[in-house]
């Protein structure tokens, strides 16, 4: 239906589209699909025992299972915070909401080794206030919870990023009728906002699920890269690798990208599954 | 409290909820009508609550409470201290104390000691350079003497810099004077960058000293047969053995074995040239981050390091030992003897690096002038 629509809409002729259109193919396959192709062919060049043998190696285990402590730990958190900068920002009028704006964003613009950095100066053994969680036994960079830090910093804009748009485009006037008619805030939130964001909300949370998984410069400045205790996946790849043991550093390689491939198909499963629901939420 | 509800695909309602029915549709009343649906909430709490639970289950994963300890390494450790690692924990329980935890970290030696400056709590340090060890002492983690407390300047091992080349050594590649001929490509990476590159240097420096050349001139040459200057030592393997660039790799002598080992020995083969340098990767216990239950332990792990059984383990993980009483001959066999210049030689790291690394020392002046 739509797609004839659209065919008659378009005024170049057939060979400059399926050029176009083959040139779109060509860069995806090179730029994804052959180095997506290359780890999955590295990780077994040995065969498949020899790479899940390398998998079920303790060491393994513990970084798959600290990437998704990290995961599980930083993106409802992330969650929460997007949703509550969101709502703040588009359903609210106050001073300094650009600056706000622009705050969200600074992850995507600073460098994440800039981010790690910081948060080892700042909590690290050699500043004051690190020196004193150190003391009190709660140390915080290279650690559980500086790698923590470091994820929610990189992942912090994808929630926030994704939510804001679809709510600056549904306004302001379902939440001012459920107002009207006495819901509390929390019932206006719960019944009215939550539902009408529940798609950008999901798509931001596995956005930064994936990311947050795969965060490498921030993490390997906190990281102390202690084996079983400190090293996520990616820079358990990165030790592996460094160490010469190619073909377990590509099946851990491998296992990310297929949690990242796992990812993208639950997103288009919802999305195929809820295709009517989506198409009535924009319309809003 | 209110109630949505998805009816039909597209269509949600609200209404206060009046029955829940048993599959976990509810029904609300609008006021006017009943409807039935899956509430969206629903969806929310089943996945927050297995959030949860997941959670819960991954940290509370069994945590063993021993005597632990920390070994911040280097790079290419890894094999040789899961093997000594297995070894101490047996032979301390044998001495009748509690099985011993310890946990090991790699990285650069560089940024690995930049990590314990800045509160990454090693109890021992086993890096590739004792100036990297001094930096961690200039900070006051441990004594400034700390390269006399054990034998053999704290280096329990050592290791240098010998020749990968292609299988069969199609340009009959012998000594550091083969590298300068016609046609010959060098890997090396920059010595500005890399700390084994400097290792490089020194130990063509080195040769050409011993054999009557003039030192500069013939480190000049070497650079101009270098086609590529990676940024680290990983990065030089990469483009030697993946990019298939140049006709020889300078290499430590330990993880050109490693290299061979897990690349593959029908494709490369090791020469060890005449003169080459000795180098002395050493340990030491930061006194800072040792609690007093834990110094025995600590200094128990660095001395078992010099046990013959310990150094069975150096000689089979590629680096030279002291003491080969127990070690398997064929592994002490693989290392010849050769003619080894020390850094004392060349009056220290601290002098070398001033001369030699410097920015405007003779690096640059040879490089540059290309």
């Amino acid at each position: 239906m739509s797609d004839t629509v659209i065919s008659h809409v378009t005024s170049e002729p057939r060979p400059v589209r399926a050029a176009l259109i083959g040139f779109a193919v060509l860069a995806m396959a090179l730029l994804v699909g052959a180095p997506l192709i290359t780890v999955f062919a590295e990780a077994l060049t040995d065969g498949l025992p020899v790479a899940l043998e390398s998998l079920s190696h303790p060491e393994a285990v513990d970084a798959i299972r600290l990437t998704l402590i990290v995961a599980a730990v930083s993106v409802p958190l992330n969650a929460i915070f997007g949703i509550a900068a969101a709502w703040t920002i588009t359903k609210f009028q106050f001073k300094g909401k650009a600056l706000l704006l622009t705050l969200i964003d600074i992850p995507f613009s600073v460098s994440p080794v800039v981010a790690g950095l910081c948060i080892v100066l700042t909590f690290g053994a050699n500043s004051a206030f690190g020196g004193w969680l150190v003391a009190n036994g709660f140390p915080v960079v290279f650690a559980l919870p500086g790698i923590i830090l470091a994820s929610m910093f990189v992942t912090f804009p994808f929630v926030a990023r994704e939510i804001i748009p679809v709510m600056i485009e549904q306004g302001r006037s379902e939440e001012e009728a459920a107002l009207t008619l006495g819901a509390s805030g929390w019932r206006v939130f719960f019944t009215v906002t939550l539902p009408n964001i529940r798609w950008a909300l999901l798509y931001g949370v596995l956005l930064c699920n994936a990311r947050a998984m795969g965060e490498f410069g921030a993490v390997a400045v906190v990281s102390g890269k202690i084996r079983g205790l400190t090293a996520t996946m990616p820079i358990s790849i990165e030790m592996l690798y460094n160490e010469y043991q190619s073909v377990a550093a590509f099946s851990m390689a491998a296992v990310l990208a297929l949690l990242a491939l796992v990812t993208l198909a639950l997103k288009t499963l919802l999305e195929w599954r809820y295709a009517s629901q989506l198409a009535a939420n924009r319309r809003h | 409290m209110l109630t949505t509800i998805i009816l039909a695909g597209t269509v949600t309602a609200q209404g206060d909820k009046v029955a829940e029915r048993p599959d976990g549709r509810v029904t609300i009343s609008t006021g006017a009508r009943h409807l039935t649906g899956w509430p969206v909430l629903r969806h929310l709490r089943t996945g927050v609550a297995a959030l949860v639970l997941g959670l819960a289950s991954l940290v509370a994963a069994p945590q063993a409470e021993a005597e632990a300890l920390l070994n911040v390494s280097y790079d290419p450790t890894r094999e040789l201290y899961a093997e000594i690692d297995a070894a101490f924990a047996t032979w301390w329980e044998a001495q009748g104390n509690p099985k011993p935890e310890i946990q090991a970290s790699h990285g650069g030696s560089g940024s690995q000691a930049r990590a314990v400056i800045e509160g990454l709590n090693a109890q021992v340090v086993t890096l590739a350079l004792a100036a990297d060890i001094d930096k961690i002492a200039k900070e006051g983690k441990l004594a400034k003497d700390w390269q006399s407390k054990l034998p053999h300047n704290s280096s329990p091992y050592t290791s240098t810099i010998v020749f990968l080349v292609r299988e069969g050594n199609p340009k009959g590649i012998k000594d550091w004077g083969d590298l300068v001929a016609d046609g010959v490509e060098v890997i090396t990476p920059n010595p500005k960058t890399s700390g084994g590159a400097r290792w490089n240097y020194l130990a063509a420096w080195a040769w050409a000293q011993k054999n009557g050349q003039d030192p500069q001139e013939f480190v000049k040459a070497l650079y101009t047969h270098v086609p590529v200057l990676d940024k680290g030592a990983r990065d030089s393997t990469t483009t030697f053995t993946q990019r298939e660039i140049g006709d020889v790799l300078l290499a430590w002598e330990n993880e050109a074995y490693l290299a061979l080992k897990e690349l593959g020995d029908d494709q490369y083969d090791i020469v060890v040239p005449s003169v080459s340098i000795l180098a002395e990767p050493p340990v030491a216990v930061v006194d800072a981050n040792v609690t007093p239950e834990q110094r025995p332990l600590a200094e128990a792990y660095l001395n078992f390091l010099y046990t013959p059984e310990a150094q069975a383990i150096i000689f089979k993980n590629f680096y030279r030992g002291w003491d080969t009483s127990k070690a398997d001959p064929a592994d002490v066999a693989r290392f010849p003897q050769l003619d080894l210049a020390t850094i004392a030689d060349f009056g220290g790291w601290a002098q070398a690096q001033k001369t030699h690394f410097a920015d405007g020392g003779i690096f640059d002046q040879i490089y540059t002038a290309q």
